[in-house]
């Protein structure tokens, strides 16, 4: 269960701040403290924004007026998840948010869709304002919640860097000092002069990313920028938001879906549920609270027919819960057949296939080698992988019963027990994508 | 919250930045805008090169559009309704109304768009939102060069010729009328577009808007030939005093008094201080009513 020792144990504890901020306890290096949010809330008013027109702000004028119910109070509400919307219904998107950032530290935000991170990323961001509470902060914030906002399609590279850069923050003295490394790191030197819209797709990302990589605020927010660009980009840019933060002592606020990311390039993770912070310290215990809250679906497939010989339960026991399995962990798949009568030439199969359609792994039992099938009635064995070296992807299992003597196929059920294999923590400065290979292995090296 | 009331400790003194709820009415925040120029330029630059990519004539439509409708009013106006000139050159008349109203037109229309077009950029990133509707005031200024330029041309050409016309030291007011525009501009353009933010039905009346204040400002009549029961309801209208003041500085006929002067002034300031009122206001809660 435990992640792979070459996991960086997390550097300091972490402050959680629960209480309503009556003593906050002050960290001995307060002064490395570079963000501090404080009972941070936001409310929408159900209803009552977005409805448009003058002519449904009179009607509500004139309701309100002659003391009557909002007419658009509803709007909106319908398909809220709690109960009755009542008028001027308010929803907390952000309840009561407490936490802080250090100088240099990575900070990964994680949570179910609407759990309120773009929320939070855009108060913090001051793109929109909180209802209540503070954000405090030392030195310049640069969001980067899109890669090249307001490039201009027909203006060229060069001019774009120019663009962007300023809508970003910097100065103009500050882009001039730095043209050439942008222009060297987005690889795009020999199109300086060329207008943008004649870019590939590819390039404007790298090009929008490598002026955001030479930024240099204080804090940096990043929302999931990096799900886009080949795997070589991906790797220098997540090499370069490193950079940032260790090598330049810069602060990351880092939001995105992809764990495998959020567990390379962060210390620590801040999780959202529901507008509330769910847990906040080291990124492997977090992103396990994640997977297990995240989860609903069960790895087991189930079938209990009684006429033919059946796989009636098939179970995946992965390392962390929600069929995500970290590589290198030891898997067990529990099985049950049920078989009226005993099949002494019964052979048992399951394959391992993953999510390009690929038949990656095959394992065989005879029964006539280990008995699985000798008598009537259901019977459970189990098989045990000491390591498994399946390359992180997303896979399902296909399995088989048959007679080998009589050729006789009792079933074949495909796709059954998906699960996930992960890498957790930095094995190697690599970005791990499920096209680069199908397994790895342990080799010895000689010199 | 304790901290914020204990301003003495070394830490919170250090604060650079604090994101707080939208407490005050007015909260226009000049000095992040300054920080911010360098944007102020790009977008300039952004609206200028961009605008004629792609097109034939390219800069050359800055000059097209206004002696295109110099000559269509001088046909309709002048010669088919005769309409007086105050006895200046028709062409000069039409041509001095039509410049210095494009110039609060175009930044009125500019501006007034400033959260419609810019909701992508606005949802992504921080800046002092302001920069948007000041590159267009200052970008509007490089159109209003262009096209001042050709009608000194025109003058000069004429006046050369012994046209009646009386260029005065009134120039001298050039800087304060160009000011009383694009103080008008910005300030009616940001009011407009903080509330089409909320109100979307009001972007229909923007060009009818436009269309009756130019019918009302005296750019193609001028206000001696008013009747003289409608004259005070006229000059009520702060622009008519800048443009009767813009055609009397070149071609020394037209209204000119120094209260007009004053007067339109003072309605710039109360309509743009109203402006970025409404427009700071607007700036902190717009991305939650898209």
């Amino acid at each position: 269960m435990l992640p792979p020792s070459s996991f960086p144990l997390p550097a300091f504890s972490y402050l959680i701040l629960k209480e309503k901020t009556k003593d906050i306890e002050i960290t001995a290096d307060e002064s490395e403290t570079v963000l501090r949010v404080q009972n941070l809330s936001k409310t929408y008013r159900l209803g009552e924004i977005g409805t448009g027109t003058i002519s449904h702000d009179l009607n509500r004028w004139w309701a309100k007026i002659r003391g009557k119910e909002d007419p658009y109070a509803t709007v909106g509400t319908s398909n809220d998840r709690t109960q009755q919307a009542t008028k001027g219904e308010y929803v907390k998107v952000l309840d009561d948010i407490n936490f802080e950032v250090k100088k240099g530290e990575v900070l990964g935000i994680i949570g179910k869709n609407g759990a309120g991170k773009s929320t939070l990323l855009k108060v913090i961001s001051q793109i929109t304002s909180p209802t209540a509470g503070s954000i405090k902060a030392k030195g310049r914030i640069a969001t980067l919640l899109e890669v090249g906002t307001g490039m201009h399609p027909e203006m060229t590279g060069k001019e774009n860097v120019y663009l962007n850069g300023t809508i970003l923050g910097m100065t103009k003295k500050e882009i001039d000092s730095k043209y050439d490394e942008i222009m060297e790191f987005a690889g795009c030197a020999k199109y300086a002069n060329t207008p943008v819209k004649r870019y590939s797709s590819g390039m404007k990302v790298r090009l929008g990313f490598a002026v955001a990589a030479f930024l240099e605020p204080e804090i940096l927010i990043v929302d999931e920028v990096l799900a886009v660009g080949d795997a070589e980009f991906q790797k220098k840019a997540i090499g370069k938001m490193k950079d940032i933060s260790t090598g330049q002592g810069r602060t990351i606020i880092f939001v995105s879906h992809d764990l495998q990311a959020i567990t390379s390039l962060t210390s620590k993770v801040l999780l959202l549920d529901k507008g509330t912070i769910k847990f906040i310290g080291d990124t492997i215990m977090g992103v396990r609270e994640y997977i297990s809250y995240v989860s609903s679906s069960e790895g087991v497939y189930l079938n209990n027919s009684k006429s033919t010989p059946v796989i009636s339960k098939v179970c995946i026991r992965s390392s962390d819960s929600g069929n995500v399995h970290v590589f290198g962990e030891p898997l067990t798949i529990d099985f049950e057949i049920y078989a009226p009568k005993g099949i002494p030439s019964a052979v048992f199969s399951f394959q391992i296939l993953n999510s390009s359609n690929v038949k990656v792994l095959h394992v065989l039992l005879k029964d006539s080698e280990v008995p699985i099938c000798r008598g009537s009635g259901t019977q459970r064995f189990s098989c045990y992988f000491k390591k498994l070296r399946l390359y992180p992807d997303k896979y399902s299992l296909i399995l088989h019963l048959s007679d080998h003597i009589s050729r006789v196929k009792y079933e074949t059920i495909e796709g059954v027990c998906p699960f996930e294999i992960q890498v957790r923590g930095e094995l190697r400065e690599y970005y791990w994508k499920p096209s680069e290979a199908i397994y790895i292995e342990d080799a010895e090296w000689i010199v | 919250m304790p901290l914020k009331s204990n301003p003495q400790t070394l830490a919170s003194s250090e604060w650079t930045t604090e994101i707080k709820p939208v407490s005050s009415w007015f909260n226009l925040n000049l000095k992040d805008v300054w920080r911010y120029r360098d944007l102020l330029m790009m977008f300039v630059r952004r609206d200028v090169v961009t605008v004629y990519k792609q097109t034939i004539l390219g800069p050359i439509w800055y000059v097209v559009q206004p002696i295109m409708t110099t000559l269509i009013y001088m046909l309709v106006f002048g010669n088919i309704a005769k309409i007086s000139t105050d006895g200046t050159p028709q062409i000069l008349f039409y041509m001095a109304g039509i410049t210095i109203w494009n110039y609060f037109s175009e930044t009125f229309n500019a501006t007034s768009k400033t959260f419609k077009e810019n909701e992508n950029i606005f949802g992504k990133v921080y800046f002092p939102r302001l920069i948007v509707p000041l590159s267009k005031v200052i970008g509007g200024l490089i159109k209003f060069g262009i096209q001042f330029g050709m009608f000194l041309c025109i003058l000069a050409f004429l006046w050369l010729r012994g046209a009646e016309v009386h260029p005065n030291w009134t120039i001298a007011l050039l800087p304060l009328l160009l000011i009383l525009m694009a103080g008008f501009g910005l300030g009616t353009g940001i009011l407009f577009t903080s509330l089409t933010a909320k109100y979307r039905d009001l972007t229909f009346l923007l060009t009818f808007i436009v269309q009756l204040l130019m019918y009302a400002s005296a750019v193609i009549f001028p206000v001696s030939t008013v009747p003289e029961k409608y004259q005070e309801l006229i000059l009520l209208n702060p622009f008519v005093h800048i443009i009767e003041t813009f055609k009397y500085m070149f071609l020394g006929a037209g209204h000119f008094t120094w209260t007009g002067i004053l007067y339109s002034t003072g309605t710039m300031l109360a309509l743009l201080f109203l402006g970025v009122v409404v427009f700071s206001k607007t700036e902190k809660t717009f991305m939650d009513t898209v």
